[in-house]
């Protein structure tokens, strides 16, 4: 098994564990455009301080890990302008849908959620096919 | 305790997007690239994710309450609706064109430069547009 699929899976459980751990003891759903768009449009107010406290420990622990495992390379294409769409399009999308690759995908599917799978395998087939028309016809992404 | 248990959490998760090579868009965008060079890392990342939480919800049928109190959340109706469509039609389209999404735009934002900076700035606008544009749309063409 190639070295990626094992850090793939090792990193996986890592991601299923915070979602448990977040679950069991706080009893909150972990899914990352949730907490982040409760905050952004003060619906979770209440639930402001927890909400902040999860993100910057997401934001926190890869910059402290960057320096002993090295870093990353992103690959984030250096076009500005396809960024700014794509994050319109997350933001607007993941609202939409109350939900994203961490809240319907993980969380969802685990629990056999209809509407988890049903997310999950649209923006899969989504991304499938702006991949296939932007990249593989297009040649521009 | 409710913030350090959240904070043990987004810690965790955090690492696991580092470790997993998700935040790395060639990974994300390779696993939806079906007629190119398919990376299927992302399967077994969403695999692997799967095993402890599926456990997490098993026991959370069994115990009482929540750790820090409250309660669990009940598992929502089967109800697909025109936003559940729709949106994660426009997420996915956002998540394949820069390979992308929420978790992984955080986690990496430390390392991503000024184009990471910029999607999770712009991430956060639609976000904030998002009850404005849903109450246009319900006016126009009811959800259900």
């Amino acid at each position: 098994m190639p070295m990626d699929w094992i850090l793939g899976l090792a990193g996986g459980l890592l991601i299923g564990t915070g979602g448990a751990v977040y679950l069991l003891f706080n009893g909150r759903i972990m899914g990352a455009s949730g907490i982040i768009g409760g905050l952004v449009d003060g619906s979770g107010r209440d639930t402001a301080a927890e909400r902040i406290s999860f993100l910057t420990a997401v934001f926190l622990l890869p910059l402290l890990l960057t320096p002993v495992f090295g870093r990353v390379d992103t690959h984030l294409t250096s076009n500005v302008l396809v960024i700014a769409i794509a994050g319109l399009l997350v933001g607007v999308g993941t609202r939409f849908a109350n939900g994203c690759t961490s809240g319907h995908g993980v969380c969802g599917i685990s629990r056999l959620s209809l509407r988890g799978i049903v997310a999950t395998v649209f923006y899969i087939l989504a991304g499938g096919l702006t991949v296939a028309i932007f990249r593989e016809i297009l040649g521009v992404i | 305790m409710r913030n350090l248990y959240a904070f043990l959490a987004g810690g965790l998760f955090g690492t696991g997007l580092y470790v997993s090579g998700m935040t790395d868009t060639a990974k994300v965008q390779g696993w939806l690239d079906v007629f190119g060079a398919w990376d299927p890392t992302l399967a077994f990342v969403m695999g692997g994710a799967m095993i402890p939480m599926a456990i997490a919800w098993l026991i959370a049928e069994r115990a009482k309450a929540p750790v820090a109190g409250g309660s669990f959340p009940a598992k929502p109706a089967p109800k697909l609706g025109r936003n559940l469509i729709l949106g994660s039609t426009l997420f996915g389209m956002g998540w394949g064109l820069v390979g992308l999404c929420p978790g992984p735009a955080i986690a990496s934002l430390s390392y991503n430069g000024l184009g990471g900076v910029i999607f999770v700035i712009a991430m956060g606008a639609g976000m904030l547009a998002t009850p404005a544009l849903r109450s246009r749309l319900d006016r126009a063409v009811p959800a259900e």
